[in-house]
């Protein structure tokens, strides 16, 4: 019987690329999309031409894997478009690395692209998903939804643990410190722990610089099998463990609001990996709100459950700390065009191909990408490395 | 199959006054929100039960909002005694007043039929 550990190493990431990241005024979804896979398969060396696996997601296009193949002129031979929310692309890492495990298909392109912040029509989009998808049981309380559901995590994280403000702040600091090393990121001038403090309650305890960008964006990555990774330009990224978890979809229903599915997912990409969270040297965590990285922390093996405020205090995840964690900004500060995961695979990749600039970390040769989607709801935690850790 | 689905008869219930929730036939474990099958042992044999109405708040949170728009108001989740979770409201207090651990009690407000509103289920501190 094939075994999870076969994927260890199997295939890689081959080119990764962004386009149209923070505001693209004039731009469609599929456009964005299209010049994120353009750039990324450059990055590879390769075209559409090249394309023969497909994978993609999207919040609002109904079909969205025939929009977008059709829009890069592609006829896939596997296809898949599993949304989860803004962990999605780093999920996709698993179907698409078992279709070419399988011969199904040998070139992958992973690709995404999103008009959140410049397109029009957000507002009225959001009551059609309202009707469309609705949430029976929570919507007629109006939780300002998603910040509401993660502000009820942050309230009973510090009700449990004494995690304080001051606690989230940090995380927000740390992360608009990485964005000042960042020329791609959104959102660069000074924030200080103050800042923060005094911004503006959204949802308490949760402020408007507890919450990430709302930006326009596209990325995609492009996988193969390890052996043709080693014939392309870039120095290859290897898969070396991806594990997801999902317990909810509303944040009612979430068991404990203190622990997430990465507590699942994060020990199942660990054992695919062989790994152990002291081996990864630069983290990428789906920081949609500053609770999400002391939770992602902690559930991940970095901190003991409930010591994540104390972990993140002093700059200990900031440029200069002793763990980077978000280093090209994160969704707070470098870029969120809705579905963030996709930036957390190709900051990770950058990171372990050396071409980090002002923020890269020194020998970097394990990087852990973290997503979550809906309401802490989907969790997804991939293991990316070097050829020396294979 | 009954004629129509929980979801349906759990708003027909609270339009006629009663709080109800689900209890399963095969694991003895409260339900809510209502479902069709139990989502702790996987059977199919949820009955109705009325609500003890009372709960404690698991978390809470104040939405900030402009006065004019109607000011800031409360979103919690509320534990069951029968021990289900469900999202509703503290009222009868300051938004900000609403803690963790406060006792509750269960009332239906009628919501406003003109803005489309069904009744729910809101909870004043006990
Ligand atoms: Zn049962």
């Amino acid at each position: 019987m094939p075994n999870t550990k076969d994927l260890r190493g199997s295939v890689a990431i081959a080119g990764v690329g962004l386009a149209g990241c923070g505001e693209a005024p004039g731009w469609t979804e599929n456009e964005i999309m299209a010049a994120a896979a353009k750039n990324a398969l450059a990055d590879a060396g390769l075209t559409t031409r090249d394309v023969d696996g497909l994978v993609c997601a999207s919040v609002n296009a109904f079909l969205t894997g025939l929009s977008v193949a059709e829009q890069l002129g592609i006829h896939p031979k596997f296809t898949d478009s599993t949304c989860v929310g803004g962990s999605s692309f780093v999920g996709h890492l698993l179907p698409a690395a078992m279709a070419l495990n399988y011969g199904l298909c040998d070139v992958v392109l992973v690709t995404y692209g999103s008009n959140q912040r410049t397109g029009v029509g957000r507002a009225e989009g959001g009551k059609f998903k309202a009707m469309l998808d609705p949430q029976a049981f929570e919507a007629p309380y109006k939780p300002f939804n998603p910040m509401s559901s993660y502000a009820l995590s942050a309230a009973r994280h510090m009700h449990e643990y004494g995690t304080t403000r001051t606690h989230l702040a940090e995380v927000a600091v740390a992360a608009r410190k990485w964005a000042q090393l960042n020329p791609e990121a959104f959102t660069r001038e000074p924030l200080s722990i103050e800042d923060v403090l005094k911004a503006r309650l959204v949802s308490d305890p949760l402020s408007v610089r507890d919450a990430c960008l709302v930006t326009d964006g596209g990325g995609a990555y492009v996988l193969v099998r390890a052996d043709r990774a080693k014939t392309l330009k870039k120095k290859p990224v290897y898969m070396l463990g991806c594990g997801t978890a999902h317990w909810h979809r509303q944040i009612s229903s979430m068991p404990d609001l203190t622990v997430t599915a990465a507590s699942e997912s994060g020990p199942r990409a660990f054992e695919m990996a062989g790994l152990k969270p002291s081996d990864v040297d630069v983290l990428e965590l789906y920081d949609a709100f500053t609770i999400n990285t002391i939770l992602f922390l902690e559930d991940l093996g970095f901190c003991k459950k409930g010591e994540g405020g104390a972990f993140v205090s002093g700059g200990r995840i900031a440029p200069g700390g002793s763990l980077p964690v978000n280093t090209n900004g994160g969704g707070l500060s470098c870029v969120h065009p809705g579905m963030y995961g996709m930036f957390l695979i190709v900051e990770a990749v950058r990171q372990l191909r050396g071409e980090a600039g002002e923020r890269q970390i020194d020998n970097a040769e394990v990087a852990l990408a973290h997503g979550n989607g809906g309401v802490l709801s989907s969790q997804i935690t991939a293991l990316l490395g070097t050829e020396a850790t294979l | 199959m009954s004629t129509t689905g929980p979801e349906h008869d759990y708003k027909q219930k609270l339009a006629a006054g009663r709080f109800e929730i689900q209890i399963c036939g095969a694991c003895g474990k409260h339900v809510f929100y209502p479902r069709v099958i139990c989502p702790h042992c996987g059977a199919d044999k949820l009955d109705w039960v009325a609500a003890v109405g009372a709960g404690v708040v698991y978390s809470s949170t104040v939405v900030r909002r402009k006065p004019e728009a109607g000011g800031d108001y409360n979103v919690a989740l509320v534990d069951l005694a029968e021990g289900p979770r469900m999202m509703s409201r503290v009222v009868g207090i300051e938004p900000t007043g609403v803690k963790i651990g406060m006792k509750v009690k269960a009332r239906i407000a009628q919501g406003d039929p003109a803005k489309g509103e069904a009744p729910i289920v809101e909870f004043t501190p006990d």
